[in-house]
């Protein structure tokens, strides 16, 4: 299983990777507010993710780290 | 096993660019190349004027900060003085296609052996939207409100495609990063453009098709349909220029 690890507070909340993903891992987080007041991404489904990284090669600011 | 984590050349700090704004994918792609070149401790890139006008805050190896356009004289100078360094810029539509037209030109005519990171996003972004050099025709924008008259504002430039007209011009793509395809593309070309200097072959030049959600009024997403749908049948992708593989030498 593949491991996401998020810098919540350098996101912006612009989804792209939640877009990007052919599993539907990812969500922007409509209950939290970051550091900089945006939605931050969270995975919502963490147990699905193949860890193709397709949500880090879209992400522009770099926040998503994938292990597997 | 780490599938992907932020490239060593790229500086931990939050990126000042709008949410869903695709230069930082360039960054990160310009870093990654470095990181896989081994060569961020005697690189030297030049950050332009315009919305990626902070770039030196943003990668790890030495930056300048060059006048509006003049990023291709000031990297002549420094791969002349250094030329054991690789020296590249990164600069935006505005700077490049606008202002520093001469400079872009000339540096290809005497093929200096630099690589230029262009990114092609139809708007002046730092400075609130207005119409560029390479705004399309029709293209909505704050100084053209009725869409770009090409009979009074004349016609978008096309950089890769007039370049390719330059005897000394060695290397010229134009890619996009509206998604994971193109991105993977895009950091092909990013590396051929670095490793075309690291063998000395010259002037070396990467168009990269961007988006800018905040100024065309769009949403990130909507942002990199906008690229598929209108701009790359403008601005169509490929290899405009590559004398090595041609062997024209």
């Amino acid at each position: 299983m593949a491991k996401l690890t998020f810098k919540s507070d350098k996101c912006k909340g612009c989804g792209l990777c939640v877009d990007a993903c052919p599993k539907q891992v990812l969500a922007l987080a409509k209950d939290k507010i970051n550091k900089k007041g945006h939605h931050p991404v969270e995975a919502v489904n963490e147990d699905a993710c193949i860890g193709c990284a397709f949500c880090a090669t879209m992400c522009p600011d770099c926040i998503i780290k994938v292990e597997r | 096993m780490v599938v992907f984590d932020k490239p060593h050349s790229l500086a931990d700090v939050p990126l000042h660019y709008c949410p869903g704004c695709t230069h930082g994918i360039v960054h990160r792609l310009v870093a990654e190349v470095i990181d896989e070149l081994g060569v961020e401790g005697k690189t030297v890139g030049i950050a332009p004027v315009g919305c990626s006008v902070m770039a030196y805050d943003y990668f790890n190896c030495d930056m300048i900060e060059a006048a509006h356009g003049r990023a291709p004289a000031v990297a002549t100078g420094v791969k002349r003085a250094l030329p054991d360094n690789i020296v590249f810029t990164y600069q935006g539509d505005g700077d490049l296609a606008s202002i520093g037209m001469a400079e872009t030109v000339h540096a290809a005519a005497r093929n200096e052996n630099i690589t230029i990171i262009f990114i092609n996003n139809a708007i002046y972004g730092m400075t609130g939207g207005q119409m560029a050099p390479t705004s399309l025709p029709n293209q909505v924008t704050q100084t053209s409100p009725y869409g770009r008259d090409v009979n009074h504002c004349g016609f978008p430039i096309k950089v890769c495609e007039m370049l390719s007209q330059i005897d000394g011009a060695e290397y010229l793509e134009r890619v996009a990063v509206n998604n994971v395809k193109n991105v993977k593309a895009a950091k092909k070309a990013i590396k051929k453009a670095f490793q075309n200097q690291v063998e000395g072959k010259g002037f070396s030049l990467v168009e990269v098709i961007s988006s800018c959600p905040t100024n065309w009024g769009m949403t990130p997403q909507k942002a990199l349909e906008w690229i598929d749908e209108k701009m790359i049948p403008y601005y169509p992708l490929g290899v405009y220029k590559d004398r090595s593989a041609k062997g024209e030498e």
